[in-house]
């Protein structure tokens, strides 16, 4: 029982059957409600899977003087880790399987961003190197408020099993803690005012400049697998503890769309802005909040 | 497979993605290209997606009378575009090499360097019309798709101004 409860969180729910269609419809929504904020009717519903499976049927054009299994791994590394990100997500009520810890499903939710830099560096052009520089720098501005968030919030609770970071209580420390991420994300996600890695009419696609076809296809699922994780882990924390499983999932799906509409909002109100004011503002205005959780985490477990 | 190879042909159809290719021209079209994507237009309803890269681009969109500084740059960016691909010539410099013909400097039109698929004539043109070349091109894609056949066999289309 328990390998094939593990097997259809994997596979099924909120594994690659889920993830796959969620990460294509949080795409469009991100792309269609920029449009409709800018007054256009924007892409279609579909967009983002003919766009998918459209480089799939793509060549890929020579490169000369590139390590091509290097570049072939990356993309895989990432789409990989960020799918078992999504199956790790503790959405519904457990019933065994395994159960991953919160290590690990943060260590999956970085590998993405590690590949990014990698890709670029490994392509050897100049836009992708100042790109991964700048993914690199960014990655290191907002992990310290992210990890620092989450893990207090883990710390109070003395354990770091995913079930139980799940079925927390509402708390002020709670609150605290999701807000730390949600200021996170969009840096996570590479969107407008942080998309400076992938700044486009400036650095073209930073580091993503040397892909094509289905190598680009597995990028582009990537970005939006990471959006169904990253927004996931907030709507896990968010959401209260529910029994019933049906009711658990539409909730979780529900959350996620809202974080997605939300962070939507903020890149179509937003434009770049440069990375030392990015930086600035992660050390600077931002580390505000993880203090505020990690001390009041800090409380908790004097008071326990 | 038959299924899949329909299913490819409408995703060509529905999501060309452009890299936009200056060889010397005037930047008038260059100003009517960035109008077609712009929200008065909004050529993101048929999936058009201005790309950095040649390498992520479907569709070659390039104006001007073909410098002879340009002319390397454009086989250059050609060859990076992976196929299936298709090539616009945005305004009548491409096609013609337009007021500037007899000019020393020049090496045109573009069809001596890369075969064209789709012209589109005017100086400059509208940007409706743009998006109709565009959208053109997105369907020779997809036939393409349909009869795998090479890029150079099809005579190039004209859209009207």
């Amino acid at each position: 029982m328990n390998l094939v409860t593990a097997l259809a969180r994997l596979l099924i729910f909120p594994g690659l059957l889920f993830a796959v269609p969620a990460a294509w419809f949080f795409l469009w929504v991100e792309r269609k409600s920029v449009a409709l904020m800018q007054g256009r009717i924007g892409p279609p519903f579909m967009q983002p899977f003919y766009d998918f499976i459209k480089l799939l049927g793509k060549d890929t054009p020579p490169r000369p003087g590139i390590a091509g299994g290097l570049m072939r791994l990356w993309p895989l590394l990432a789409v990989s880790s960020a799918a078992g990100a999504v199956a790790l997500l503790p959405v519904l009520p457990s019933y065994g399987g395994f159960p991953g810890d919160l290590i690990l499903l943060l260590g999956l939710l970085e590998m993405p961003s590690m590949c990014i830099i990698a890709a670029g560096f490994s392509s050897r052009s100049i836009f992708s190197e100042i790109g991964s520089a700048r993914e690199a720098v960014l990655s290191v501005s907002y992990n310290i408020v992210f990890l620092l968030a989450i893990l207090s919030i883990a710390a109070s609770q003395h354990t770091f099993r995913l079930d139980a970071i799940a079925h927390l209580p509402a708390s002020p420390l709670l609150g605290l803690g999701i807000v730390a991420l949600v200021v996170c994300l969009p840096a996570k996600l590479h969107l407008n005012p942080f998309s400076l890695p992938n700044a486009e009419q400036e650095i073209y696609s930073g580091p993503m400049i040397e892909y094509a076809g289905p190598e680009l296809a597995m990028w582009e699922l990537t970005h939006g697998l990471e959006w169904v994780a990253a927004t996931g882990l907030v709507a896990t924390l968010a959401a209260p503890h529910l029994t019933i499983w049906w009711l658990a999932a539409v909730l979780f799906v529900a959350l996620s769309c809202a974080i997605v509409l939300l962070l939507s909002t903020l890149a179509a109100a937003t434009a770049r802005i440069a990375i030392d004011t990015t930086v600035r503002f992660y050390w600077q205005c931002t580390l505000i909040f993880a203090v505020l959780v990690l001390s009041s985490a800090i409380f908790v477990r004097f008071r326990s | 497979m038959k299924l899949w190879n329909r299913l490819m042909c409408t995703c060509r159809r529905r999501s060309p993605w452009l890299f936009h290719m200056n060889s010397g021209s005037c930047n008038g079209c260059d100003i009517e290209l960035v109008a077609a994507i712009t929200p008065r237009y909004d050529a993101e309803q048929l999936g058009v997606r201005l790309e950095g890269s040649p390498r992520h681009a479907d569709i070659l969109c390039i104006t001007g009378p073909v410098t002879r500084n340009a002319a390397g740059a454009i086989e250059t960016v050609y060859g990076q575009v992976p196929g299936p691909k298709a090539v616009v010539a945005i305004g009548s410099c491409p096609a013609t090499t337009n007021v500037f013909i007899d000019s020393r400097t020049l090496d045109g039109p573009l069809e001596k360097h890369v075969p064209v698929d789709v012209f589109v004539p005017g100086c400059p043109p509208r940007p409706d019309a743009i998006i109709q070349g565009i959208a053109k091109a997105a369907t020779i894609l997809a036939e393409r798709a349909a009869k795998s056949a090479p890029a150079t066999e099809a005579p190039a289309a004209e859209v009207q101004p």
